[in-house]
């Protein structure tokens, strides 16, 4: 499960964080899920509960955001979402992409001029948005 | 915030030694050293790990004869394949062998990717292989595997002296280690320029010659390992 390995930077992060501004725990954690990597929100949730006892984020709420994969072709300019070129990927293909998302422009190209050169604008994979802690 | 770059560090915590292999220029024999040395070491009973980082010129699968058809197993990250006895790690598992245009920001993030899911296990050497030049390839390597130790492969010729020479300046300004050098592809007669190897006091670990039936061994790393070549980078694991 590559979840696992996501949930393990979290918390990582997020200690890494806590660390740094003396926090006595952490409330919140808000976490960004792109499109494009497509992580099943519920095996991260699972991952991270289990990954996060005993430390300073053991009673923090998780919040999931979702965000849409936006391309821009470098060509012509042309914007497009992954719902516009979803036909395209089969199960392999999904696979590869949910590991490492910039092996999309193996199999993805702009609707409009075919150019394998674009760039992933917006929803490409997980990052952190914030995190809320309660200080000393 | 980016969560895998704490990732990165857990990853490669039971990694004994890193070695990334570099050069200035393209064509020097990089991926041949890289693939070769790590075989090497391998035979004298190391635990060895591969990575292929030249992302648009990947070919150590090649030199192994490795198919990447097949996925890597995911078990709370992704483990490395065993080809040949080493664990290999390449971006071509997950590009089905086409064509992938990537910009410098993005082959950062393909490999920052990577770097964080890849489950090396307790290795006795990582040994990297990297595209030419100080890409941004090469500048996250300094960034993320900062207790890398450099092998550094040129050819006897003034053109790769010469970015060498750069590349070493680079390393050493920021107190990066470096092995050695390996002189690559040498043709017999004595040349007329020295390796800037003297002038930094780097030791020269292995001189190989021009092997004319390399094209042959490539693909069959019994026959790679059996030819000068392969001597060769058996004589350079002693030294590294
Ligand atoms: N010692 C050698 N003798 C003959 N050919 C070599 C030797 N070393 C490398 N080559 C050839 O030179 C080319 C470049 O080698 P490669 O390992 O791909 O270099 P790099 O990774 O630095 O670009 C390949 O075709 C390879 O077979
Ligand atoms: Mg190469
Ligand atoms: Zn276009």
């Amino acid at each position: 499960m590559h979840e696992w390995a996501l949930a393990d930077g979290i918390v990582r992060t997020v200690q890494d964080f806590a660390r740094k501004y003396n926090a006595t725990r952490v409330n919140e954690v808000k976490i960004v899920l792109g499109e494009l990597q497509d992580v099943d929100p519920e095996i991260l949730k699972f991952a991270l509960e289990e990954t996060k006892k005993g430390t300073v984020m053991e009673d923090a709420n998780l919040v999931f955001v979702e965000e849409k994969a936006v391309f821009e072709c470098k060509n012509c300019g042309h914007r497009w979402y992954l719902d516009d070129v979803r036909d395209i990927l089969d199960d392999k293909i999904k696979e590869d992409v949910h590991f490492v998302p910039e092996v999309a422009h193996a199999f993805i190209s702009c609707p409009n001029c075919k150019s394998r050169d674009f760039e992933i604008l917006e929803g490409r994979g997980v990052y952190i948005d914030s995190i809320t802690i309660e200080e000393d | 915030m980016d969560p895998r770059i704490a990732a990165i560090r857990a990853r490669t915590e039971y990694i004994k030694r890193i070695i990334p292999v570099a050069s200035g220029k393209g064509g020097v024999g990089k991926s041949l050293v890289s693939t070769g040395l790590a075989l090497a070491l391998k035979e004298k009973g190391f635990k060895v790990g591969l990575m292929d980082m030249d992302f648009n010129g990947a070919s150590d699968h090649i030199i192994l004869g490795a198919s990447v058809d097949e996925f890597p197993e995911e078990e709370k990250g992704v483990v490395p394949p065993e080809i040949h006895g080493l664990r290999f790690m390449s971006i071509v598992y997950y590009t089905q062998n086409n064509p992938t245009p990537l910009r410098g920001a993005e082959i950062s993030n393909a490999l920052i990717e990577l770097l964080a899911i890849t489950r090396w296990g307790d290795l006795d050497y990582l040994i990297i292989d990297t595209p030419p030049g100080m890409s941004d390839t090469f500048l996250d390597i300094l960034r993320f595997l900062s207790r890398g130790e450099f092998l550094i492969v040129t050819t006897p010729s003034p053109l790769s002296y010469n970015v060498v020479d750069k590349l070493i300046a680079l390393l050493k300004e920021r107190n990066h280690k470096i092995v050695g050098i390996v002189e690559n592809m040498k043709r017999g007669e004595v040349i007329k320029v020295t390796n800037p190897a003297a002038k930094y006091n780097i030791p020269v670990l292995v001189e190989i010659p021009v092997v004319n039936e390399i094209d042959e061994v490539i693909g069959d790393p019994g026959k790679l390992m059996h030819s000068v070549f392969g001597e060769r980078m058996k004589s350079l694991c002693d030294k590294i």
